[in-house]
């Protein structure tokens, strides 16, 4: 198992699994949300207090589970980069941020377009979507860091102790706005009130969040390939990739 | 130990030599203070209501302002390293230079918060918890920034880089603070949310320091 | 089917606006984030190889 682990943290050997795997994972993805959005769309019955309004959580859901879930994985990450000092492992990190920010933007997003209709206004200061808007400034604190930080393994390093402390501050900020919440607002307007949910939704948004969840994975494998490719460039296997010879003969007079 | 006090003792003596970054920073929170008043309008009640989250949110801004200077002199002219190199724990110098930078831009702030609360008409019981609250609260400002500031050394657009960084992280201390004195003026007492910042405060103190050296490290061996 | 006609699916019971605002948007970013990487890849293809083949003609000099 150790081999393995070790085998594959080496830059070189994940290039080529990355490249193997994220055909499937996407293909996969693809499926599940093709099944997910039949079933919300045409099996998935009416809701009784929100008509065809509800079928946002379809998409609402599955974008802030993940922009939730992709941070955590940031921070494991960051965590195995720093403790192992991993070249590999600070490269997972930055892939994944771009795409965590984009499912931390879509939830408020969809939160808002949801809460028009439902409540009347584009955005209430309930505890979690509060919480989900400093969220998407820790992603962006983040991507700006690392950005800003021109040597490649500093940037890595601080980005990676800046995603660590803001995964562990997360719970911190979430039970302070919950308590700043409910201080402050009589009732508390909740985003999965009143309904109980159907099997069926339930069955449909599980499947979105899957589904997500795989695109996510998909797209960080896509990317950190590239990353691989600039970092490495110096190396001979990358000279050797049949890409690099392919592009090289293709610009070469 | 006497390491630690050396590192403090030198941090005030330098500020001393440059008086006016930290009256700087002071004056801005008294302006914005001044700020907030003049686009809400002159109506009394509804500037006790807000008092506190206002106060608060100047305290933070201006604390923030210092926070710039906090390594960048050090690291532009190698005493950061000579540290970093030293048989000390950088922990704990970097705790010194923390408060250091406390007692010359949070403190002040602690000082002033009740003089400009009576701007806002605030009784003698929601003044006394506004300064403990910011006696409590400035601390963690301080620490918390100290990681951002690491982390954002000598990096080109470093301070607003850093104001991004850090603010999120900023939002529990903002709210039990202010939320301290809006529960002492709504008769609820003010107990529970000190202790939580009293608790964050303390948090803060025994993981900063070795957060913030461990970034100082990552800058320094670039 | 739970939809009477075409017209039914999109005006979604008169929330087609907020429905189809969500899943349009997700679908958009979704979609720039697809090119975005495939642009980066092509990028970082190019690069690479200018730079090996420079570094090749390089070691040619060397040789001959």
């Amino acid at each position: 198992m150790n081999k393995i682990f070790f085998h594959y943290a080496a830059p070189q050997n994940f290039y080529g699994l990355a490249g193997r795997l994220w055909p499937w994972v996407a293909a996969l993805a693809s499926a599940l949300a093709v099944w997910g959005l039949w079933l919300g769309f045409f099996v998935a019955p009416t809701d009784f207090q929100q008509g065809q309004g509800y079928r946002i959580i379809f998409v609402h859901v599955p974008v802030s589970w993940m922009s939730m879930i992709i941070y955590l994985a940031m921070a494991f990450w960051a965590f195995l980069g720093l403790t192992f000092n991993t070249r590999l492992s600070g490269m997972m990190c930055r892939a994944l941020a771009p795409t965590g920010a984009i499912c931390a933007f879509l939830s408020l997003w969809t939160g808002a377009l949801w809460g028009k209709p439902m409540w009347g206004t584009w955005w209430v200061w309930d505890a979690r979507l509060t919480s989900e808007l400093i969220l998407f400034f820790l992603y962006l604190g983040y991507i700006a860091l690392t950005n800003a930080i021109d040597d490649t393994r500093r940037a890595d390093k601080a980005g990676g102790i800046l995603a660590l402390v803001g995964a562990l501050n997360v719970p911190v900020i979430y039970f302070s706005v919950k308590w700043w919440n409910t201080l402050h607002q009589g009732a508390s307007v909740s985003l999965t009130q009143g309904s109980k949910m159907a099997e069926i939704m339930l069955q449909a948004m599980l499947i979105m969040a899957v589904a997500f969840w795989l695109y996510a994975i998909a797209i960080a494998l896509y990317r950190v390939r590239s990353m691989i490719l600039m970092r490495e460039r110096h190396a001979q296997w990358v000279a050797d990739l049949p890409e690099i010879k392919a592009q090289v003969k293709r610009t070469s007079p | 130990m006497s390491a630690f006090w050396a590192v403090v003792q030198r941090d005030l003596v330098l500020a001393m030599r440059r008086k006016t970054e930290v009256i700087t920073a002071v004056f801005f929170f008294v302006v914005v203070a001044a700020l907030f008043p003049l686009g809400i309008g002159p109506e009394i009640n509804t500037l006790r209501l807000v008092a506190p989250g206002i106060l608060w949110v100047g305290a933070l801004l201006a604390s923030m302002l210092s926070l710039g200077r906090l390594f960048a002199a050090d690291f532009a002219d190698g005493t950061l390293e000579q540290m970093a190199l030293s048989p000390n724990s950088l922990s704990v110098l970097v705790a010194a230079k923390i408060l250091a930078h406390w007692l010359l831009s949070g403190l002040p702030l602690v000082l002033l918060a009740p003089v400009l609360g009576l701007q806002f008409d605030l009784t003698e019981e929601a003044l006394w918890t506004l300064t403990i609250g910011l006696l409590l609260g400035t601390p963690i400002l301080s620490l918390i920034g100290a990681v951002g500031a690491a982390l954002t050394l000598g990096v080109r657009g470093g301070d607003v880089l850093l104001s991004l960084l850090i603010l999120p992280l900023y939002v529990p201390a903002l709210i039990f603070g202010a939320g301290a004195v809006q529960a002492q003026m709504s008769g609820l007492g003010a107990a529970a949310h000190l202790s939580i910042l009293a608790a964050m405060a303390l948090v803060a103190a025994v993981f900063s320091p070795w957060v913030s050296a461990a970034s100082l490290r990552i800058a320094l061996e670039s | 089917m739970i939809w009477n006609s075409a017209a039914d699916f999109w005006a979604m019971g008169g929330y087609g606006f907020y429905v189809w605002g969500s899943f349009g948007v997700t679908a958009l970013l979704m979609a720039l984030e697809v090119g975005w990487v495939r642009q980066q890849r092509q990028r970082a293809l190019v690069q690479v190889a200018a730079e090996s083949a420079s570094e090749q003609g390089l070691s040619k000099d060397w040789q001959s």
